[in-house]
């Protein structure tokens, strides 16, 4: 089954954006920063639609300033993700982690 | 004044999930709900009373944790139905009680936010202050209770600190005659959920101080629980040392209940005159319920494990480490701890799948929790493996028996797998739906809560034998007797009996998969509950063996069943659906008989088709 569905806009191809941003879903284990901006383009088929996944993002923390770092990964497939949100550990999948987009810093 | 004819006053504890809701509705009201370290504990809504200091009565409300009031799963819908007052014949409750997590409050507030749109008098209850304390987080409590325009109670539900204050506050918001004001609630846009963020982001700047010793252990011990290859290596351990030890360590002291038990229906058989009573006594209450009583140390094993992984906050890592397995298998993240619950329970399993939002993925679980292993099958699975397989080492710490049970709990997670696998690629092709789950700090459980819950198990367990196993057994005594048999017949009495009857015209039926007539007459009264076909069997074989051997039941299938007929027997219990009330929870979740009846059908072919499978090849193989 192919993933992209509809038209994607651009970064979501190459994914990374031209202020530097990625994408929250290509992150490894230790990279860590801010969250620049939650923007549910992502193409994949989702059972829900774009709006209803960026609600969801935002009611769990997922919102624009919020710092994170990303602790762990699966085994399979590098998948899920265990990320540190401000105060709280949240585990996602890459592929709805693909909608948040963000600043990675410099190792501290 | 006639305080007693006035209705209570409602109020509801509502929050994000795993802050302390549930143990807090404990503390209130002594209630005995389930609270454990994993978000989505609470499925449903639950009431329970209370007299505040100052005299008045309380109805509190236990509600499932959520996020937000813009509820998109089942759980999620019963808290804001509750707090909007949209359940047919139920008001808003009078005063909300906002619960929080002290040491997480970024969400929790805006949480608050949204409930204040809601518009009823509200009291914030930071809990886990204990942690906070620890921790030397600093809170600015009357300038954030300013600022919220709520009063704000510190509580520590685990240790009943801070309840009366609470009780207190919602009794003076009472009596200042706050009054709700209108309900100006709509579900959030993005944009009011990112405005409500920054409100939230704000308060915390102003009357939060961070922490001056921040909690790093969870992160350590994550460090090596979520490794990709030492996690899962962790968990696999975890999971084969608790099947084995349910077989391992509880035979010493089931050994000696069964003593026990043997000992005192000698006893009272001795004592008893030979006659109907006796049989009665004897066959129909020691041997049956007893058989079943002795599993006691078995279950309370298992579910000493479970208590202390779900304590400690580890289900929501093995979910994690699972994703992806589960995922393949077509089943939602979600679905992880239903199905882990319904190693308890199927019930509470079923229950629990209300956390997922779609319900074709809900439905999934529903259908396959099930075939998880459930405590009541661990009589059947024990005495066979007992009466059947050798007490033999195999390995360093690896004992046969145990590996065997082992096998029977990897047998359903593999088809409860493979069930769902089938489901979601076959029938139900689709979209996934998002995953997000919180991961909660660790928690160190503490001796006397587990101490509870054990002993709440253990009374379930009783209390269970004595509702439904009794009855049952003095139901199926009295069809193994009656009618007795005709004047010089030479084969046993029972052959004679309804029970001899009624087996003997359905075994055929059964007899592909090697079962005999009186393991026929034990599954009937089995669908009542998994374990019910333990006692009968000890009741069937008490009965019919005349010269009242008093050796243990496990000692008399050995003797009565080949060992292909035993392994048949285990394959049936690994998937048939011998369980009344989970074809009642399943019908009153799902809402319809058809999935009841789809359940029903697939497992009992499930089970005949791997009874036929394994018994055919023991016999092939000479163990017929
Ligand atoms: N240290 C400490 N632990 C607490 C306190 N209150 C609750 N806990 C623990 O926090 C965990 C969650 O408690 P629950 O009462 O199940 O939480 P809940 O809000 O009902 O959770 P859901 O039903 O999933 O929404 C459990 O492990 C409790 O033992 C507290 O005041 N202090
Ligand atoms: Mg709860």
């Amino acid at each position: 089954m192919h993933e992209t569905v509809g038209a994607p806009v651009a970064p979501a191809e190459v994914g990374a954006s031209a202020e530097g941003l990625v994408r929250l879903s290509q992150a490894r284990p230790g990279d860590h920063g801010v969250i620049a901006e939650v923007r549910a383009d992502h193409a994949t088929e989702h059972a829900v639609d774009v709006h209803e996944l960026e609600r969801r993002l935002l009611e769990f923390g997922f919102v624009e300033g919020a710092a994170f770092e990303v602790l762990h990964q699966g085994l399979f497939g590098a998948d899920p993700i265990a990320v540190k949100l401000d105060d709280m550990r949240v585990a996602l999948r890459r592929r709805d982690a693909a909608d948040v987009w963000v600043r990675l810093e410099a190792d501290r | 004044m006639s305080e007693a004819a006035l209705p209570p006053t409602r109020i509801a504890l509502v929050g994000n999930p795993n802050t302390g809701k549930t143990a807090l509705f404990n503390a209130l009201t002594g209630g005995r709900q389930k609270v454990a370290n994993y978000a989505g504990v609470t499925v449903e809504r639950k009431e329970g009373f209370l007299t505040t200091p100052g005299g008045r009565r309380l109805s509190v409300l236990d509600l499932p944790g959520t996020y937000s009031l813009r509820a998109r799963s089942p759980d999620e819908v019963v808290t804001r139905d509750v707090v909007l007052g949209r359940l047919a014949g139920e008001a808003a409750p009078d005063v909300v009680v906002a619960v929080a997590d002290a040491t997480n409050l970024r969400l929790v507030l805006r949480l608050i936010l949204e409930l204040k749109a809601v518009g009823r008098p509200m009291v914030l209850a930071l809990n886990m202050y204990d942690i906070a304390q620890r921790q030397g987080l600093r809170i600015d409590l009357e300038g954030l209770g300013r600022e919220l325009g709520c009063p704000i109670v510190t509580t520590v539900a685990t240790r009943k600190r801070g309840i009366t204050e609470l009780a207190e506050q919602v009794d003076a918001l009472v009596e200042s005659g706050a009054l709700a004001t209108d309900n100006a609630w709509h579900e959030p846009s993005a944009a009011e959920i990112r405005s409500a963020h920054r409100d939230a982001q704000r308060l915390l700047k102003a009357h939060v101080r961070p922490p001056e010793r921040p909690d790093t252990l969870t992160g350590r011990i994550d460090s090596v629980l979520l490794h990709p290859v030492a996690g899962l290596v962790i968990l696999l351990a975890l999971l084969f040392l608790m099947f084995q030890a349910v077989f391992t360590w509880a035979g010493p002291p089931a050994d000696a209940i069964e003593g026990g038990v043997a000992w005192l229906g000698g006893l009272v058989g001795e004592w008893l005159p030979d006659g109907l009573i006796r049989s009665l006594i004897v066959d129909g209450l020691f041997a049956g319920v007893g058989s079943v009583l002795v599993f006691l140390p078995q279950i309370l094993v298992l579910f000493l494990f479970i208590i202390l992984l779900e304590d400690l906050g580890y289900m929501a890592r093995a979910a994690f480490l699972m994703d992806r397995i589960m995922g393949g298998a077509g089943l939602h993240g979600r679905a992880f701890i239903p199905l882990l619950s319904s190693f308890a329970c199927a019930i509470p399993g079923v229950m629990a799948a209300r956390v997922i939002d779609q319900k074709r993925d809900r439905m999934t679980t529903i259908l396959v929790a099930p075939l998880m292993t459930c405590s009541a099958r661990i009589p059947v699975y024990t005495l066979i493996i007992g009466a059947f397989i050798p007490d033999r080492t195999v390995g360093p710490g690896l004992n046969l028996q145990g590996l065997v049970m082992f096998g029977l709990y990897a047998a359903g997670i593999a088809s409860a797998l493979a069930v769902s696998f089938v489901i979601r690629k076959v029938f139900w092709r689709g979209a996934v739906e998002p995953f997000l789950m919180e991961l909660p700090t660790y928690k160190l459980p503490s001796l006397e809560s587990v101490l509870r819950n054990l002993w709440l198990r253990a009374e379930i367990f009783i209390s269970r034998a004595g509702r439904i196993i009794m009855p049952l057994m003095v139901l199926v005594w009295v069809l193994s007797t009656f009618p007795g048999p005709p004047p010089g017949a030479t084969d046993p009495a029972i052959d004679y009996s309804f029970a001899g009857i009624i087996g003997q015209a359905l075994q055929p039926l059964f007899a592909p998969i090697g079962f005999n007539w009186q393991m026929v007459v034990a599954l009937i009264p089995g669908f009542a509950a998994r374990e019910v076909a333990v006692a009968a069997l000890g009741t069937v074989y008490a009965v019919g063996d005349a010269e009242a051997n008093v050796g243990a039941l496990g000692a008399r299938l050995a003797e009565h069943w080949s060992l292909a007929t035993g392994l048949s027997f285990l394959a049936w219990y690994v998937f048939a659906p011998q369980c009344a009330a989970t074809l009642g929870v399943v019908k009153r979740e799902t809402n319809s008989w058809g999935w009841t009846a789809v359940m029903f059908v697939y497992m009992v072919a499930l089970a005949y088709l791997a009874s036929f499978v394994v018994y055919n090849v023991a016999v092939a193989l000479g163990a017929g």
